[in-house]
């Protein structure tokens, strides 16, 4: 019972986001809908196949995969710094049983959550597009979970250091739109010059959209078992240091 | 009135909730009850700043005590210590008859707390920001809405069940700050000034409520700048100054013991008000000058000595009261600046 207090925070935020759904939806969705179209219709016409896929091809998955980045970080940097700093929920919940552990786990499931449900929608819309995923792409419901679960431990952590909400724009311009320009969403990274590839290819979105790329199409290359193994031992210790860092912000 | 049933007659309870290691300490000569609150020698820094120094204090189950002291003198610094919210550098803590920290988990579970600044939910209403804290606490959902209901009820909150929170007034959100605390019918109430920016109708209302909890056997921890608030509702308080306790006890004995039975305050020019000083020595009575007044506690009855005071444009006569002991113990200027 008690390891699953974290719930508890969970269905905290989902209250609360029950109440202006539409809005965050509009905000999570609205810019990789927005590059597909811009990228994969409007330029892809330009833009031979990439590896037997076209252009809006070969992006989609990737920008599903970016769109788990946007909605988990941003849950939890704006939104657990407004509930931590202003509505101080935090403070509230740990009067009551429940453990730093707990708020960490629940604000990160939480922020997980809204990832995936950014992502099913955009998978789900892809055939509007003309993009039509196979089977495999089931598979990429454990994928993005893992990937929700890291970018809102991240934001998380961003979120512990942060003094004000200005802080979290250095967040989005150094860290969340050059993994969003640079883990291969846009070109392949194979082809580049050794160093930039050897360089994108450690960025934590690159096996992400890799695998995603893989999972959507059925099309499997390459040496799969270290892009697994290694994002989900990164994901891990991510939460552990959100932990760590959130503790030492909240009891001093 | 719905009375809250519950909340009355649960303290003996502790006692067998509390692990067998526990009790030597939790239960003090001469009382059969152990104590809610044990604090012994406990200190705090926030870096080199010293918050809380070496202060000890105890609660017995039943007693409302007040918890006094100028702004940053450390009393939500101590509270949040108490509740975990905030490390100790150094000192024991034993609640409801368990160690902490090490026992927070299962202490927290039978403390409410209503806390200095507003944590409510504003994008929740007011019913599920008491749902919501239920479920903090693992109550079963229908016991929840029972028991939320009955808080509704209590704090006349009934008809606002459904308001976000944000189209609340600041009496409403305090008392459902208040209600909220008593959602899992706790044995130990701390209030971190629960009546801040009330206007006279709202918090007689809290202290009303807060008065029947009180008389159902609720242990209390009042922190309050509102010395008539503390006076009808405490039996004892603490006075904390820089981190120290600097009194403790029943307030009418400390009154009278350290500051009087009874107060003139008197205004006039200074020839006069030294002129007045060094008349009333014939008495038994402690002059204090401040700001063109003259403050004069007398300990024991002056009256004979009132004529004297004919002449001055104003003068007040009047009991000695616990603000003037808490001006007494911490002085008239300002703490903070
Ligand atoms: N997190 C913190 N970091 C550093 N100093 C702190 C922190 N919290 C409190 N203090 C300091 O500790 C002292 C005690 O503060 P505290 O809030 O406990 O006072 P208080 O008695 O509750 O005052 P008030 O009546 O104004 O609420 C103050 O000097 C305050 O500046
Ligand atoms: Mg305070």
């Amino acid at each position: 019972m008690k390891t699953l207090a974290f719930t508890k925070i969970w269905v905290r935020n989902a209250r609360v986001w029950h109440s202006h759904i539409l809005a965050t939806l509009i905000g999570n969705l609205g810019q990789p809908f927005l590059f597909l179209i811009a990228m994969g219709y409007g330029l892809g016409r330009d833009v031979g196949p990439i590896n037997g896929l076209s252009y809006l091809q070969f992006i989609a998955p990737g920008l599903v995969a970016s769109s788990v980045m946007y909605a988990a970080a941003f849950e939890t940097t704006f939104g657990s710094y407004t509930r931590l700093a202003m509505q101080k929920s935090y403070e509230a919940i740990l009067m009551t049983p429940l453990t730093v552990t707990d708020l960490v786990l629940g604000e990160v499931a939480w922020g997980a959550s809204k990832g995936l449900i950014s992502a099913l929608i955009m998978v789900a819309a892809l055939p509007l597009f003309g993009v039509w995923p196979s089977w495999w792409a089931l598979g990429l419901l454990p994928l993005l979970l893992v990937a929700g679960i890291f970018f809102a431990a991240l934001g998380l952590i961003m979120t512990a250091l942060a003094g004000n909400y200005e802080f979290f724009n250095y967040f989005i311009s150094l860290v969340l739109t050059p993994l969003f320009l640079f883990s291969g969403i846009f070109f392949p990274l194979d082809t580049l010059a050794p160093p930039a590839r050897f360089l994108f290819s450690l960025l934590p979105l690159s096996p992400v959209v890799d695998l995603a790329r893989m999972l959507t199409y059925g099309r499997f290359e390459g040496p799969l078992f270290l892009k697994i193994v290694i994002p989900v031992m990164v994901t891990l210790a991510t939460v552990w240091l959100a932990r760590l860092l959130l503790q030492r912000r909240l009891i001093q | 009135m719905t009375p809250l049933r519950a909340v009355s007659g649960r303290v003996p309870s502790m006692q067998t909730e509390s692990s067998p290691q526990d009790q030597p300490l939790a239960s003090p000569a001469g009382t059969g009850a152990p104590h809610v609150v044990v604090v012994e020698g406990l200190s705090k820094y926030f870096g080199d700043r010293l918050a809380i120094n070496d202060i000890s204090f105890a609660i017995r189950p039943g007693e409302c005590v007040g918890f006094l002291g100028p702004n940053g003198a450390g009393k939500s610094t101590a509270i949040h210590i108490l509740l975990g919210l905030v490390r100790r550098s150094s000192g024991t803590i034993r609640l409801l008859g368990a160690e902490v920290p090490k026992h927070h988990q299962e202490v927290k579970a039978k403390i409410g707390v209503v806390p200095q600044i507003d944590s409510l939910d504003p994008d929740l209403s007011v019913e599920e920001n008491l749902l919501t804290y239920a479920g903090y606490f693992n109550i079963p959902r229908r016991q929840a809405r029972h028991k939320a209901d009955e808080l509704l009820a209590f704090f006349a909150l009934e008809n606002r069940r459904q308001e976000i929170i944000t189209h609340l007034s600041g009496g409403q959100r305090r008392r459902l700050l208040l209600a909220r605390a008593l959602i899992n019918e706790p044995q130990l109430l701390i209030l971190d000034e629960p009546t801040v920016g009330l206007d006279p109708q709202s918090r007689h209302l809290m202290w009303e409520r807060l008065d029947i909890l009180r008389q159902q056997g609720t242990t209390m921890l009042l922190t309050s700048h509102y010395m008539e608030e503390v006076a009808r509702l405490s039996n004892r308080v603490l006075i904390l100054d820089r981190g120290e306790i600097v009194a403790q006890g029943d307030p009418e004995e400390l009154i009278t013991e350290m500051v009087g039975t009874e107060v003139f305050e008197v205004e006039g020019t200074d020839a006069e008000l030294d002129r007045l000083a060094a008349e009333f020595s014939q008495c038994d009575a402690t002059l204090e000058r401040a700001s063109g007044k003259l403050y004069i506690y007398t300990q024991e009855d002056c009256t004979r000595l009132v004529h004297l005071l004919g002449e001055q444009r104003t003068w007040l006569r009047r009991p000695s009261n616990l603000e003037d002991l808490f001006i007494h113990l911490t002085g008239r200027s300002l703490r903070e600046s």
